[in-house]
């Protein structure tokens, strides 16, 4: 809503030197979000006079048509004498009263004025349009003509009102009513304690039964509606410079005198009207829901076909306009241009509609009004009939109308809304002690009526819909006294527990993956099918079940992650690309996985606290949304330098990155050689650990497919792992048990082992620890031997074996012993042969 | 060498006579200062201390002595011998303070070369401040509560009194996830009842609805908008909402809540100013602001300092706040009676950018390991 402020201080006595900052101030400490305050004809400064165009001389031989004129201006000019003015506009006739700048002026933009030489003459000043005077778009692009009556010499910069100040408030949906000057100046004078003059005190006739005929068929859709019918109006008749001026302020573009009154009406009264071309109206009008699929133009050009639910106005044809949205382009008030006849007289209607029922049209036919925003916030259905007076009376007094006597009033019956209330309820909400009286005198001042002691019974005015509850009255002493004011103490919440164990591990994975030299990245979870296809999931593939988004931000991407590694890979791209090549990035966050067995989500009530089924049945309704952790590396991990070579960063950082996640949450985690995508086939580790005693897939790691690494224009030898945070958390077994440490001395013994070359290390060492019995304190691979000496297709592994029990220094056969018996059940279980044995 | 017990003279024991003893005492000392090095002074050692020195020697000539002569060569000779490795001792540790300083000299370093050999990693700042966000609120008591990104409409709205239809619901942006038919298709339009939510505070029901009050909680998370992505706007953002339901619970207790925090955050002389504002889910409710972080407010109405964090205007806005709506506690299973409470929310990003001075969202979405790694683990 924009607020002239000279329209502003017609309803309140504002002190002359209240700038529309002060006044931006004041609203904002009462809750209106005034969010700039526009400086108009900031810098302007005259002789700026009405003139009157003597004579024209057309100049020839120009580009364009160039006329010379003299203008008499009166004795604005200091010397009386005729102004002599070039002008290249030609919209204006000699006789025509225009605006003219003169020497010395400064227009908006700082634009000074001198005479100047220009096209052979010299030109003492400019005859303007509306732009130069930053007065924005009339929409005739040309010389501002004046309406014949005001006098030569008159200063134009008062008669245009080309300085003023305009408050540009962001109305909240609960403050309907601000969407009017009255509104406004309501909250005005109250921040400033100043009384209100309320341009809604009209002397408004009685119903009587000769109005218009009007027909509500849907009294829940449309508790109210006035018509009043004016005639004789001079189709001729233009708006009165003050009345486009402040439409134009306001935002709102001059169109023709009946179509701009009910405008200025509505930004007044902040009550939507519409006026009907009555000879273009046939029959009674009617209000009722739509036919579905019934079509109507609206006044946009636009075909509408309507919905049942759609409230409309009819006539005897059918729907002639979009109730409280849109009027239809049959019953249209003709302009001078236009094809039909001029409009003489017109039917207004002033109407109160449900307010979810306009939200609901003007969404579903994406259309929305300056009428429509008003009735979704609320519209005072009391000030119906006293807009509807304020348009006749305009309408009367500018286009030289008359009133007709009849005044068709449609009324639902409406019971005051009241609201019973403690009297200290404010005090307990704000945490303050305003005592009864305070409440009782901020509650009148928004216009509540309010009787009762410590019980107040409260009964709200009409134009504030919003005020339903004791804490919607609260809020407005609260505010009234003061957002500033409220005294700031500290409630003291019972001891708390700290982070969950869920939460201190997630941290700590944090921590540990940026201790290990990874970056976090945090992606978009957006994406196609396209990705998934990169990645080379197969069709069956479970991640290509999504959850997919009706109005996602692009088509492309229309579906929720259900990996991180899109994502993520995209950072490593994007890095890659801008120069970073030795890259470590990881990301934690949830994929979201569809069973395919959600139910749709009910739409539960409100007004009790839903049972614990239903709040099931809402968790049925979503995907699995499990936490993920991922990490990717490309280029060198360890990088290269005075101290030696880099090494490039390999499958088995990815994996050794999942491995230190799992040992933050204290659990161990078995790998095992697999098959997987996006992964390399022959360097692709399944992860488990144990959860309840059974081995659960944990997630997986290893360089990236050549074909995937190709696919997604990465770094050569890419590696990804990525993990399920949800297993891991179920993995946790208890407490850590502490270890015993053992001073007794340690006995060493090393042990080369030839195996097939495909047998994993894992089960090697999983047999000599088995073997090597309790006296094993750890086990070490140290080495990895391929070549000619341990037979084709083979492989040597080393182990560093420690030996020492807990009670006594072991002797040089007891540690053989052990290390015979781990060589013995390796070589049982994998093949294993003693190298050199 | 003298049979023991013979008759003897010792003057007539060459090797005992003081100036012999002092002879061979000289010439150790003169060994010892003689030799350059710690191999050299190792020789002079077994020369003159060892078993076959002559000092040695002289002693074992101490027992042939008759007992009224033993005293006195025993006393000669064993000064001598001392004073001998005492300067033994003397110059051991001359040569060895020697040597080790030529070593370490030797071994020494160019100190100053860089070693990157692991860069070090980082976490991404939205994610350590919105757990700096969180711990001030853990310390005082509260909780950290989650809840789903993909969230049923009833919580997301609904609970929070926003109300079907009412331009409210409209104000979020809304992504709104498709349904699937019994048969596998997708659904028309909007009507899964299923949404991406569009801020934290469905957690605010969750936690009332898991818990009894009195309800502390604090909710860091992921929220998603239909914006675009540009300087100022993510679809994907982030928000911390604070919940607190207890008996008694006053607008006063919001605002001194939200002062400890911004104090917490921004240093001891931070305050915070509220705004009556509008939010479904709160009444009353309040736009909240913070003093300037950067100008403290100086920059008001002095065009000579102007500051871009705040816009000269000398308060930041930081979010939503106010008076939990009796509605929502209904909904909740709460009774509004008994109960009162407070929320408030904002932006994560918003905070980091005018705390860390980033000019540009996009920086904060991309993951460009320059942006983040500065950061370290903690912020």
């Amino acid at each position: 809503m924009r607020v002239p402020l000279s329209w502003l201080r017609e309803y309140v006595d504002l002190p002359a030197t209240e700038t529309g900052r002060d006044v931006q101030a004041k609203l904002v400490s009462v809750g209106l979000e005034v969010e700039t305050v526009e400086q108009i004809g900031a810098g302007l400064k005259g002789p700026l006079v009405v003139g009157k165009v003597l004579t024209i001389e057309e100049l020839e031989g120009f580009k364009k048509p160039i006329r010379f004129c003299t203008v008499d201006v009166g004795s604005a000019n200091g010397t009386g004498e005729p102004q002599e003015i070039v002008c290249g506009a030609r919209n204006f006739s000699v006789g025509d009263k225009v605006v003219v700048v003169l020497p010395g002026a400064v227009l908006p933009g700082d634009f000074a004025i001198a005479a100047r030489k220009t096209y052979g003459k010299t030109s003492h000043g400019m005859i303007c349009s509306t732009d130069e005077l930053g007065m924005g778009d009339d929409g005739t692009h040309g010389i501002i003509v004046l309406p014949p009556e005001h006098e030569v010499g008159t200063d134009a910069i008062e008669l245009l009102q080309l300085v003023d100040e305009v408050l540009d408030i962001a109305v909240t949906p609960d403050r309907g009513y601000c969407l009017s000057m009255r509104g406004v100046a309501r909250e005005t004078a109250t921040a400033y304690g100043l009384p209100l003059r309320d341009p809604a005190l009209l002397d408004v006739p009685a119903p009587n039964a000769y109005g218009y005929p009007v027909q509500i068929s849907d009294p829940i859709g449309c508790d109210r509606f006035t018509a009043r019918t004016v005639t004789g109006l001079q189709p001729e008749a233009r708006s009165p410079i003050w009345m486009q001026r402040r439409l134009q302020k306001a935002g709102m573009r001059p169109i023709s005198l009946a179509v701009d009154i009910t405008n200025y009406v509505m930004l007044e009264l902040g009550q939507p009207l519409h006026a009907y071309d009555r000879n273009r109206v046939d029959g009674p009008i009617g209000v009722r829901r739509a036919t579905q699929g019934e079509k109507l133009t609206t006044l946009d050009g636009t075909v509408r076909v309507l919905d049942a639910e759609d409230l409309v106005i009819t006539d005897n044809r059918g729907p002639i306009g979009l109730a409280g949205v849109m009027g239809g382009a049959n019953t249209e008030i003709a302009d001078a241009d236009g094809e039909h006849a001029l409009t003489t007289e017109v039917v207004v209607e002033a109407a109160h509609f449900d307010a979810i029922s306009i939200a609901r049209t003007a969404r579903r036919h994406k259309l929305s009004s300056e009428a429509s925003k008003r009735f979704e916030r609320g519209v005072d259905p009391q000030a119906a009939a006293a807009a509807a007076q304020r348009t006749v009376d305009l309408l009367v007094l500018l286009a030289g109308g008359t009133a007709e006597a009849g005044v068709t009033e449609i009324t639902a019956p409406h019971a005051p809304r009241t609201i019973a209330m403690p009297a200290n309820h404010p005090d307990k909400v704000a945490g303050v002690e305003y005592g009864r009286e305070t409440v009782v005198r901020r509650l009148q001042e928004v216009g509540c009526d309010v009787y009762g002691q410590d019980e107040l019974i409260v009964t709200v005015p009409s134009w504030r819909p919003d005020l339903n509850e004791p804490n919607d009255l609260a809020e407005e002493v609260i505010r009234l006294e003061g957002y500033e004011n409220l005294p700031s103490t500290l409630p003291t919440p019972p001891s708390g527990r700290g982070l969950t164990d869920r939460q201190r591990l997630h941290r700590r994975i944090g921590r540990a993956l940026a201790g290990a030299g990874y970056v976090e990245a945090l992606s978009y979870p957006f994406i196609g099918d396209a990705v998934l296809d990169q990645l080379g999931l197969e069709a069956d593939d479970d991640r290509r079940r999504t959850v997919k988004l009706v109005n996602p931000i692009s088509d492309e991407e229309p579906a929720l992650r259900t990996t991180l590694l899109p994502g993520l890979l995209g950072a490593l791209r994007r890095n890659d690309g801008r120069g970073s090549h030795d890259l470590a990035l990881f990301e934690t966050g949830l994929v979201f996985r569809p069973t395919g067995e959600e139910t749709p989500a009910v739409r539960l009530p409100v007004d009790r606290r839903p049972t614990d089924e239903e709040i099931a049945g809402l968790d049925a309704a979503l995907p699995r949304q499990p936490r993920r952790a991922a990490v990717v590396l490309a280029g060198a991990r360890e990088q290269a330098g005075w101290w030696g070579k880099g090494t490039p960063a390999t499958w088995a950082d990815a994996v050794e990155a999942a491995r230190s996640i799992a040992a933050e949450a204290g659990v161990e985690v078995t790998v095992r050689a697999d098959q997987h995508a996006p992964w390399h086939p022959g360097r692709c580790a399944a992860l488990y650990v144990t959860v309840n005693g059974e081995e659960t897939l944990f997630g997986h790691a290893g360089e990236l497919h050549p074909r995937v690494i190709k696919a997604l224009h990465l770094p050569e030898r890419t590696c990804a792992a990525e993990v399920e945070l949800d297993v891991l958390e179920q993995a946790v077994d208890g407490a850590l048990q502490a270890p015993r440490i053992s001073t007794f001395p340690v006995a060493t013994q090393d042990v080369a082992l030839v195996v097939a070359g495909d047998v994993p290390a894992a089960d090697v060492e999983r047999a000599l620890r088995e073997g090597a019995g309790e006296l094993l304190e750890s086990l070490r691979l140290f080495d990895v031997f391929t070549g000619e000496q341990i037979g084709e297709g083979n492989k040597s592994l080393a182990y560093a074996l420690r030996f020492r029990a807990p009670d006594r220094t072991l002797t040089v056969d007891e540690a053989s012993a052990a290390r015979d018996s781990a060589v013995a059940l390796a070589a049982e279980r994998t093949g294993a042969v003693l190298r050199g044995a | 060498m003298s049979a023991p017990n013979k008759s003897y003279d010792p003057v007539e024991v060459e090797a005992l006579k003081p100036e012999e003893i002092e002879r061979m005492r000289d010439e150790a000392f003169a060994a010892f200062a003689a030799a350059g090095d710690l191999d050299a002074l190792a020789q002079a050692k077994t020369a003159h201390t060892g078993g076959t020195s002559p000092l040695s020697l002289a002693n074992r000539e101490i027992g042939a002595l008759p007992p009224q002569a033993k005293a006195e060569a025993g006393k000669r000779v064993g000064q001598a011998r001392g004073a001998v490795s005492k300067a033994l001792a003397a110059r051991q540790s001359e040569l060895e303070a020697e040597r080790d300083a030529r070593v370490l000299v030797e071994e020494a370093v160019d100190v100053t070369l860089p070693y990157d050999r692991v860069p070090a990693g980082a976490r991404h700042p939205l994610t350590t401040i919105m757990e700096r966000v969180a711990d001030v609120f853990v310390a005082m008591g509260y909780e950290i509560a989650e809840g789903p990104e993909v969230e049923a409409e009833w919580f997301n709205f609904d609970a929070l009194n926003f109300v079907p239809d009412h331009p409210a619901r409209q104000m979020q942006d809304t992504f709104f996830v498709q349904g699937t038919t019994p048969d596998g298709k997708a659904t028309e339009g909007d009507e899964s009842g299923v949404v991406l939510r569009t801020h934290t505070s469905p957690v605010q029901a969750r936690s009332l609805l898991e818990r009894k009050p009195p309800v502390y909680v604090v909710c860091p998370g992921r929220v998603y908008r239909t914006d675009e992505l540009d300087a100022t706007h993510t679809p994907v953002f982030h928000q911390i909402e604070l919940l607190a339901v207890d008996e008694g619970l006053t607008m006063a207790d919001l605002k001194g809540t939200l002062d400890h925090m911004v104090q917490a955050l921004f240093g001891p002389d931070m305050k915070t100013r509220l705004r009556p504002n509008f939010f479904p889910f709160t009444e009353p409710s309040a736009e909240m602001d913070m003093v300037c972080y950067v100008c403290r407010g100086e920059s008001v109405g002095n065009p000579d300092r102007p500051c871009r964090t705040c816009g000269s205007e000398g308060w930041i806005e930081l979010g939503g706040c106010g008076m939990v709506n009796p509605k929502v506690l209904t909904a909740c299973g709460v009774d509004p009676q008994k109960y009162s409470g407070f929320a408030f929310g904002f932006g994560i990003e918003r905070m980091l950018m005018f705390r860390h001075n980033v000019e540009d969202m996009r920086d904060m979405v991309e993951g460009d390991v320059r942006f983040t790694r500065p950061f370290g683990m903690e912020i």
